[in-house]
């Protein structure tokens, strides 16, 4: 099982040797963490050349000590043939928070990207529809961001000397 | 149309007056046809869908913020709430994420009881979304027959753990206790009886003129479309692709079973009533060949950081009350790492994605909800299509609410 996953990046990294920064194995899933400049190139070429026919999950994750990588984009695909998983995550600065969308090369995004701009305001460029989607309208902040709190930090009433909140 | 047909057929001289008359129509928030929460603003013109807009979010819980507050295994009542229909796969999915995280290996016991929990949940929810779609065919006896049945499944799980629907069933590294002789006399009883009165609701539907001529060809989609939309389970295989979590990443030893994979051609609303009313049958063969080969061992792995000791060990011994207390306060630590595990729920592919920095809570969790991702093909798929049609084609997907949101 392991050999024929570092096969895999071996191959996509001959192939990208710009857009890969560097490779590791979390659990049973390999990940690639990717150049944003090559990151649309490289997907297209995953689900055509490389078979990853499948998108499974498409998340963003907040990093704010990670000072200018502090969002990380997290694409979750499947190789149906050779039943391969790959993992590829984008950094990128809250300066900036502009990433590639991928619904031209997989129509699952559409809403998952939707979900990412409600939850973190990630702006995925070329997004036929980018609206919030869970939260309503109004909403003036992206709740999933950590410096949101998920209570009133305020709040006394559940202060525990020993165990925080 | 010639002027001849428009005076033979008197409805179609009364449409000509709405022909071409576009209006908007509200289907839900709440609308009994809609069973849960949705809101479709639709362009019809006469009975025809000329476009939908779905609105989602009325249920949103807000559960990947919550869960990151919370520690382990306090999560697992909020996984109870995302596909409520069945809820003890997605117990189990989340405690296999743990245990993959936290490199927990599992007596061969407990994988074969997950199974067994696991297969009657499935039964219980592929029961509501045939039953329903009886209903929405003006058919409600058999979603009567049926719902007595899912009755039974409960007081199954309600003897393993105490709960009917929301049933936060097992512990991360195993059950609270082993299956009562109770629980195996229920589902033994259950696997005798059910076959003849699942029959009697399969005559009832599967090759009823009225039902096949209401439910063939409507809401289909192709492979290659449920593809690109990120469909799974068995409203992947109606269209005909033969993807099943349990084959293909086995979990909790499913490679030890013999089952078939049921695959449709059309994706139709038939295709996948058929598809759920085989999975059934598959359902009660893997249960009866667990039960069969039931391994001896214990009901729980050897993980005191996890698992809650025996009550009168608390009482009783120094260490079980340390640990008690620990995993009572949410205190356990867990190894940093980020792992994705999948398992195979009632509505497809349902993955938790659970990134650990070492706290005692997760640092993100995000759950991979199969009916999020593929309601966004609702709206293609009615287009053209008559509002019967529509509501068909909803309750055969098997929307529900709490996955939808989150």
């Amino acid at each position: 099982m392991e050999q024929k996953y570092s096969t895999i990046i071996d191959s996509i990294k001959v192939k990208h040797p710009d857009a890969i920064i560097s490779a590791e194995q979390l659990y049973d899933i390999p990940c690639i963490h990717v150049n944003k400049e090559y990151m649309k190139a490289l997907v297209m070429d995953l689900k055509n050349n490389f078979g990853f026919n499948f998108l499974t999950d498409l998340t963003v994750i907040h990093y704010p000590d990670n000072k200018g990588n502090e969002l990380c984009g997290s694409y979750l695909f499947h190789n149906w043939v050779d039943n391969v998983r790959l993992r590829m995550k984008v950094f990128i600065s809250t300066e900036d928070n502009h990433l590639p969308s991928l619904v031209g090369a997989y129509k699952a995004a559409n809403w998952l990207e939707r979900e990412a701009f409600d939850n973190f305001g990630i702006k995925y460029d070329e997004h036929p529809d980018l609206r919030r989607i869970l939260n309503m309208d109004e909403m003036d902040y992206h709740p999933l961001l950590k410096q949101y709190a998920l209570e009133d930090e305020s709040r006394r009433d559940k202060d525990d000397t020993f165990f925080g909140r | 149309m010639s002027e001849l047909e428009k005076k033979e057929n008197p409805y179609l001289v009364s449409s000509d007056t709405i022909d071409g008359e576009i209006a908007t129509l509200n289907l839900g928030p709440t609308h009994p046809a809609t069973h849960g929460v949705f809101q479709n603003v639709l362009q019809i013109d006469g009975e025809k869908i000329l476009s939908a807009e779905p609105t989602i979010g009325y249920i949103h819980r807000a559960f990947e913020k919550l869960a990151e507050r919370r520690p382990f295994n306090q999560i697992t009542p909020i996984t109870d709430r995302l596909n409520y229909c069945s809820s003890p796969i997605n117990n189990m999915g989340w405690h296999m994420t743990v245990e993959k995280l936290a490199g927990i290996k599992l007596p061969k016991k407990v994988e074969y009881m997950r199974v067994v929990i696991m297969e009657l949940a499935r039964i219980a929810d592929h029961l509501v979304c045939n039953s329903v779609i009886g209903v929405d065919t003006g058919a409600l006896t058999g979603f009567t027959f049926m719902f007595q049945q899912r009755e039974l499944i409960y007081d199954m799980f309600e003897e393993v753990c105490g709960a009917r629907l929301t049933t936060n069933i097992g512990r991360i590294g195993g059950f609270e206790r082993d299956f009562s002789p109770k629980f195996i006399e229920k589902v033994e009883a259950f696997l005798k009886e059910f076959p003849a009165k699942f029959k009697e609701f399969d005559n009832l539907l599967t090759r009823n003129r009225i039902f096949m001529d209401r439910v063939i060809g409507a809401g289909p989609i192709s492979a290659e479309d449920a593809i690109d939309y990120g469909f799974t389970g068995p409203n992947l295989r109606a269209a005909g692709v033969d993807y099943d979590v349990r084959v293909m990443n086995p979990y909790s030893s499913y490679e030890d079973f013999e089952f078939d994979i049921p695959v449709g051609k059309d994706g139709d609303t038939y295709d996948r009533y058929m598809v759920r009313q085989h999975e059934i049958y598959q359902s009660l063969s893997i249960i009866r060949q667990a039960l069969d080969k039931m391994p001896e061992g214990d009901y729980h792995a050897d993980v005191p950081d996890f698992f809650l000791p025996e009550k009168e060990d608390v009482y009783t011994s120094m260490e079980a009350l340390i640990y008690h207390f620990k995993i009572v306060m949410g205190e356990t630590s867990i190894p940093a790492g980020e792992v994705y595990h999948a398992v195979e729920g009632g509505n497809g592919e349902l993955g938790y994605h659970l990134i650990s920095d070492g706290g005692r809570t997760p640092y993100r969790l995000h759950f991979r909800r199969p009916c999020f991702i593929y309601y966004q093909a609702y709206p293609e798929m009615i287009k053209g299509s008559l509002i019967s049609d529509a509501v068909l084609t909803l309750s055969s997907l098997n929307v529900i609410a709490g996955e939808l949101d989150a």
